[in-house]
């Protein structure tokens, strides 16, 4: 699958397909991310069941602490 | 000639913008890259008052990126927000420049809030406890808080408006652990200027009562990325901090004496639980007495035993450096200083 990625087409593997499996494939903890899938973000408890799909542009935001 | 002309000639400011804008009260939390920069930039934009509020002294790694300081007050280890009040002013002498040399934690910041009402607190700092601590304080006063982040050429932006918008807690649902700090994969001072330039701007707008950008901003200034994320459906009704039953969770006090590993510096910080100035004179003549050299400003003084390098905060505070082992920094501080 082909996503389009923080503005990156990316090649994704088989094996994910959902939200939650992105944020692992990425070594991102899912409650300090926020994840938007075509211009619609998606809540923290949808992470395990929101299906992502080949195309879809995807935008990753992590927060970090430093400054 | 007007110094603020040309902010005045832009029209969405125009000279009635400038008169709100010399009435307001912006609390500075941290006076690191971030809290140096956005001080400058508000105290030239004419703002009526900043507070700057920080814990820690000018060190030479420090100058690649924090633009107030100089190396003299490197070389003199004189506290950021110190050092920055006299920069400050010396740049702008119409602005009431208030330095507070502290540790920014739940009752210093709940007491200043409560009291002096300041019209917009700014995020300078470097840790999420502390965000989580201004989070809740922005809530229960109702003040408008500004978060800003940067790490390597990350970085990221958030206004916080209480009641509108959702708060950094709905955001993120616990503190990160283990993120990558300024210490361990570096910064650069490009992108502090961008965080900042995101940060004042919203201050500004704020302050003219202009309609603020609500959304997430993150960028990678390296790479050239750039985005904007509309967060608003992710505020939550049961949030501890801005929902409908608050318990403000960050605001619990602990009467204790903290110790805490400052990220990536190899520091232990002790905060002791009892407040107020430091007795000096005895702790001068103990150390004296030991044949220990210690050297000394009207803020902090220091000294080296056993291989740490201790300073200690005329607030009381110490810091040890050398060490990351909060088991070791308690025999030592208790031994010296208890
Ligand atoms: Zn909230």
């Amino acid at each position: 699958m082909r996503c389009i990625i923080n503005g990156e087409t990316i090649h994704l593997p088989s094996h994910v397909s959902t939200v939650a499996q992105l944020l692992h494939h990425f070594h991102i903890h899912k409650k300090i991310a926020i994840v938007e899938i075509n211009m619609h973000i998606v809540p923290k408890e949808d992470y395990e069941h929101t299906a992502i799909a080949d195309g879809d542009r995807i935008e990753i935001v992590h927060f970090v602490g430093g400054g | 000639m007007n110094r603020y002309s040309r902010q005045q000639l832009f029209a969405p400011i125009g000279e009635k913008g400038q008169r709100y804008i010399r009435k307001k009260h912006v609390l500075i939390i941290g006076a690191g890259a971030l809290g140096a920069a956005n001080a400058e930039t508000l105290v030239r934009a004419g703002i009526g008052k900043i507070t700057i509020i920080d814990r820690d002294y000018v060190e030479w790694s420090n100058l690649q990126r924090q633009q107030l300081y100089t190396e003299d007050d490197a070389a003199k280890q004189l506290p950021k927000a110190i050092a920055a009040s006299v920069h400050l002013r010396a740049i702008n002498r119409d602005v009431v420049v208030e330095p507070i040399v502290a540790d920014a934690d739940a009752r210093l910041l709940d007491d200043f809030v409560a009291r002096e009402r300041p019209d917009i607190i700014l995020d300078s700092t470097d840790n999420f406890d502390v965000r989580m601590i201004i989070n809740d304080v922005s809530q229960k006063y109702d003040v408008p808080w500004i978060y800003g982040a940067c790490v390597g050429s990350y970085g990221l932006s958030y206004v916080i408006i209480p009641n509108e918008t959702p708060c950094l807690r709905c955001l993120l649902e616990e503190v990160p652990l283990g993120n990558a700090t300024c210490d361990t994969v570096g910064i650069i001072s490009p992108v502090v200027h961008m965080v900042v330039a995101h940060q004042t701007v919203e201050a500004l707008k704020i302050c003219v009562h202009a309609q603020v950008n609500r959304k997430l901003v993150s960028f990678d200034i390296w790479q050239g990325q750039y985005r904007m994320i509309d967060v608003h459906k992710l505020k939550k009704d049961d949030c501890p901090s801005c929902g409908k039953t608050r318990t403000y969770p960050a605001l619990q006090y602990e009467n204790e004496t903290k110790f805490a590993v400052l990220c990536g510096r190899e520091t232990v910080q002790i905060r002791p639980a009892r407040r107020g100035e430091r007795e000096w004179t005895t702790l001068l003549l103990f150390l004296e007495k030991c044949g220990i050299q210690v050297e000394q400003n009207d803020y902090l003084c220091s000294f080296t035993v056993d291989g740490r390098r201790f300073v200690v905060f005329s607030d009381g505070r110490v810091f040890i450096h050398g060490t990351n082992d909060i088991q070791e920094a308690k025999r030592l501080y208790y031994q010296y200083l208890g």
